[in-house]
């Protein structure tokens, strides 16, 4: 009867996305929310009252004050400075894992997906990766090459590239069966162009939302290295950092925690609802349902 | 012809719609899907709802049912189910209804079944929901409807899941739940449309003497005519939601009252073969002892082997049309994905213009690719929904280096040459019908001016107004280009319209290779007399309202 309405470009996904007033009323506030975290760790060199790492010994530990509105931390430190720059790297380190786990799986996917000689052994490999625990990696990389950030991306990346690659690799499993892409080869197209022209668009859809997954548990897990010690070298502040320095703290002043811990939690929770709301409005089963 | 026209006048009515409307209340302009539909059934008779795909034959009968999907809304009339009506009927009313009273199957068996429950399960479960019966009595019912469904070796089918069984048994195991509780009415919805014609054959004539037994009234929805002509006593014709003509079939088939009824059956298809045209002397394809077998492969332990294509040979000169013609799982599919190297043959010889490709690889066979194009079953699928028209017609052309101007203007000639508007090059497969979209992967096959052209079912998909009109546009491509067409399909009719020569397959093997006439007309081999005499409506000529002249078919001694 009534066709479903069809994708009429590789970018409507995207731009469905954006489309904000699609939006249910949770989604809204979460991109909100989120928007202002992000905008306030971007803006947080000119935000913050203070330098982040100046120590001053005579305001150790104080509730909120003239001049530190957060109050102060054990080494006098401003919180409100430290948990607004501890952001930026909190979610440069999430991104970063997201964008080159999303690239590098979507590539392996795809050789996967399309080469039958190339499928099995690049999924065992991957099936052994997949193994390979998050701390675990980071912990024993850390030992190897001592705290950075390259160290911290690599070892939260590692782990989510398998389920990137497994999830291109069925999507394009079942495209490549497509009497569309079966009519490209016989029209004599390049397997370069079938596997980006025709295939890629397909796996758009599912890389954004699995994307949003990957930003979350990336920055989640950063704040849980960091806490143990695994992660960014404490000069640096991060959410995990503060936190895990406040530890000590916890019963006299549990707020050098709370902040911290808001702000991740907040952050989290709001890419997981836009994410939600993504994959709910990708996916056409769940459409039609709800149509 | 015998028709089965028998009267019901005395038989008592198992359910009437009256002046039955269906609206779209949430789309703008509250589209109307129904108008005033007026069906009588009575006990015992057949009534066929025949009618093109969108005509509202499905929605009528999910009506009656009281399944509307939630955007469709019942606006006004009546359906009495033996004098009751079912429209006031609250939900749980209706639940107790179904099955019990009205019960339904439809056209894909596989996907009706749970395919995590045994079957028998199954059928015992509408028991279980409509009837305080104990569970032997159960068992005991279940078994002697699927008796009567000739199930072979029941106990075993009763055990088993729905994937264990062949389409024909999944379709007999929907009858059997269908009728255990004795219903009224049976609605079939197009419940033989995905099983091959013997099988089709088998089904239709289980329904006949189920109802011949039960005196059950049937509302069968079908698109196909010849259906309509063995097993319908009344028919009505629907187009655009309305009821354009009812009567006996006989009477619908001989002297059709409405123009649209009168194009309808004009454009089935005669099952009696064109005549060939001249072979010519320039052979642009020769396949020769062709093989694919596929697994056999395995480490520890070698995988079974299912010999798909069995020494295929034909050779096809340029004009011309072949046919291939069988049944699902003959490897008339195969031996077409092994021409076009979509998949590559285990051994034999695939001449294209004198040079063999069979073995060649996939850089290799780059220059070739251009000579030999396919046009697909499923026109939803066959075009990338993500681009315009433009962009599919011309990516073969900017594969082989043609300038993308020139190739947009070619792109341009070509869609008026398949019937279409020039502005169609800027729009998304989406925004056409099936027909439409199949003419634009015609254009685009084409676009490449192959020497060949595989057409893998390629109009088994359309409804038969629309596949009269493609089944014209190729063959004019044809005369105009020289192309010759290699033809797959399970549709005798089709293959008699287009096809110079037919080869019969069955397992993987060719069994019958010849001309259309012969092949059609008078035929060798048992299997090609089966698949013809299983031909559903094969003595009546729908074009001429009147029977089939008496062909003699050839005796085997």
């Amino acid at each position: 009867m009534s066709q479903a309405p069809q994708p009429s470009s590789a970018m409507q996904p995207v731009l469905r996305v954006i489309g904000l007033p699609h939006l249910g009323i949770g989604p809204k506030i979460a991109a909100l929310v989120l928007a202002l975290i992000v905008a306030a760790t971007i803006l947080a060199p000119w935000l913050a009252p203070h330098d982040p790492l100046t120590m001053d010994p005579l305001v150790r530990l104080k509730g909120p004050m003239e001049g530190h509105p957060l109050g102060t931390d054990n080494y006098g430190r401003d919180i409100l400075s430290r948990v607004l720059i501890g952001g930026r790297l909190s979610l440069v380190i999430g991104i970063a894992a997201a964008v080159v786990s999303v690239i590098l799986g979507l590539v392996i996917g795809m050789i996967a997906g399309f080469f039958h000689t190339a499928d099995a052994i690049i999924m065992r490999m991957m099936d052994a990766l997949m193994a390979i625990p998050a701390i675990l990696l980071a912990i024993a990389l850390v030992a190897l090459n001592g705290p950075s950030v390259g160290s911290v991306i690599a070892a939260i990346t590692i782990p989510e590239i398998p389920r990137v690659v497994r999830l291109v690799r069925a999507v394009v499993l079942g495209a490549r069966e497509e009497p569309y892409v079966e009519a490209a080869i016989a029209l004599g197209s390049s397997t370069f162009k079938i596997l980006t022209r025709h295939l890629l668009p397909n796996t758009l859809a599912p890389l954004i939302v699995q994307g949003t997954y990957i930003l979350a548990s990336a920055i989640l897990t950063e704040a849980i290295l960091s806490f143990l010690g695994a992660g960014v070298s404490t000069e640096t502040p991060t959410w995990g950092n503060i936190m895990a320095e406040g530890r000590q703290f916890f019963r006299i002043k549990p707020d050098l925690i709370l902040y911290p811990g808001v702000m991740l939690s907040l952050c989290i929770l709001s890419i997981n609802l836009l994410g939600d709301a993504a994959r709910d409005m990708l996916d056409p089963r769940l459409k039609k349902r709800a149509g | 012809m015998r028709f089965k026209t028998r009267n019901f006048d005395t038989s008592s009515v198992a359910l009437s719609t009256e002046d039955l409307s269906v609206h779209l209340p949430d789309t703008p302009g509250q589209p109307q899907v129904l108008k005033q539909i007026d069906v009588t059934i009575r006990q015992g008779e057949t009534v066929c709802l025949v009618g093109e795909s969108g005509s509202g034959k499905s929605v009528t009968s999910l009506a009656i049912m009281g399944l509307l999907p939630e955007a469709l809304k019942v606006t006004e009339g009546r359906i009495n189910l033996q004098d009751r009506d079912l429209l006031p009927l609250s939900r749980a009313q209706m639940r107790e209804l179904r099955a019990a009273r009205i019960a339904m199957i439809f056209q894909e068996p596989m996907t009706a079944l749970n395919p995590v429950l045994r079957v028998g399960g199954q059928i015992m479960e509408v028991m279980e929901l409509h009837t305080q019966l104990p569970a032997a009595e159960r068992r005991a019912r279940a078994i002697s409807i699927m008796e009567q469904v000739h199930l072979p070796d029941v106990e075993r089918v009763f055990r088993s899941y729905p994937h264990q069984l062949s389409g024909g048994q999944r379709q007999r195991i929907m009858i059997a739940m269908a009728l255990v509780l004795e219903p009224v009415l049976l609605i079939a919805d197009e419940p033989t449309t995905a099983l091959d014609v013997t099988t089709q054959q088998q089904i239709l004539s289980l329904i006949e003497e189920l109802q011949a037994n039960h005196g059950t009234a049937v509302l069968f929805i079908t698109h196909d005519m010849g259906v309509v002509a063995e097993i319908a006593d009344t028919v009505y014709v629907m187009k655009h939601g309305e009821i354009v003509e009812h009567g006996p079939v006989e009477h619908v088939l001989r002297q059709p009252q409405a123009d649209y009824t009168r194009d309808l059956l004009a454009s089935v298809p005669s099952l009696s073969p064109r005549p060939a045209r001249p072979e010519g002397d320039e052979i642009v394809l020769k396949v020769e002892a062709l093989n694919k077998i596929y697994g056999g492969g395995g480490i520890l332990k070698k995988l079974p082997q299912t010999h798909a294509a069995k020494e295929v040979s034909f050779t096809l000169t340029r004009g011309r049309t072949l046919g291939i013609v069988g049944e699902s799982g003959s490897g008339k599919s195969t031996v077409a994905r092994c021409i076009m190297r979509l998949i590559d043959p285990t051994s034999g010889r695939i001449m294209l213009d004198g040079q063999d490709i069979a073995g060649l690889s996939r850089n290799a066979l780059r220059p070739h690719r251009k000579k030999l194009q396919v046009v697909f079953q499923d026109p939803m699928r066959s075009l990338n929904p993500r681009w315009t028209i433009a962009e599919s017609l011309i990516e073969g052309p900017l594969n082989y280096g043609t300038p993308r101007s020139e190739a947009m203007a070619e792109a341009a000639r070509m869609l008026t040459v398949v019937g279409l508007p020039e502005n169609a090059l800027k729009r998304y497969p989406h925004q056409f019908s099936g027909g439409q979209r199949q003419r634009i992967a015609i254009a685009r096959a084409v676009m490449m001016r192959p020497d060949v052209l595989v057409a893998d079912e390629a109009v088994s998909a359309l409804d038969v107004s629309v596949q009269a009109q493609v089944l014209k546009l190729l063959e004019q491509l044809q005369d105009e280009l020289g192309i010759a067409i290699v033809f797959i399909t399970h549709d005798l009719r089709v293959a008699a319209q287009i096809c110079d020569e037919v080869i019969v397959m069955q397992r993987g093997a060719v069994v019958e290779h010849g001309t259309a006439a012969e092949v059609l007309v008078s035929p060798a081999h048992a299997y090609t007399r089966s698949l013809i005499e299983a031909a559903p409506g094969r003595m009546w000529d729908f074009q001429n309202f009147k029977e089939m002249p008496e062909v003699t078919h050839a005796n085997p001694s």
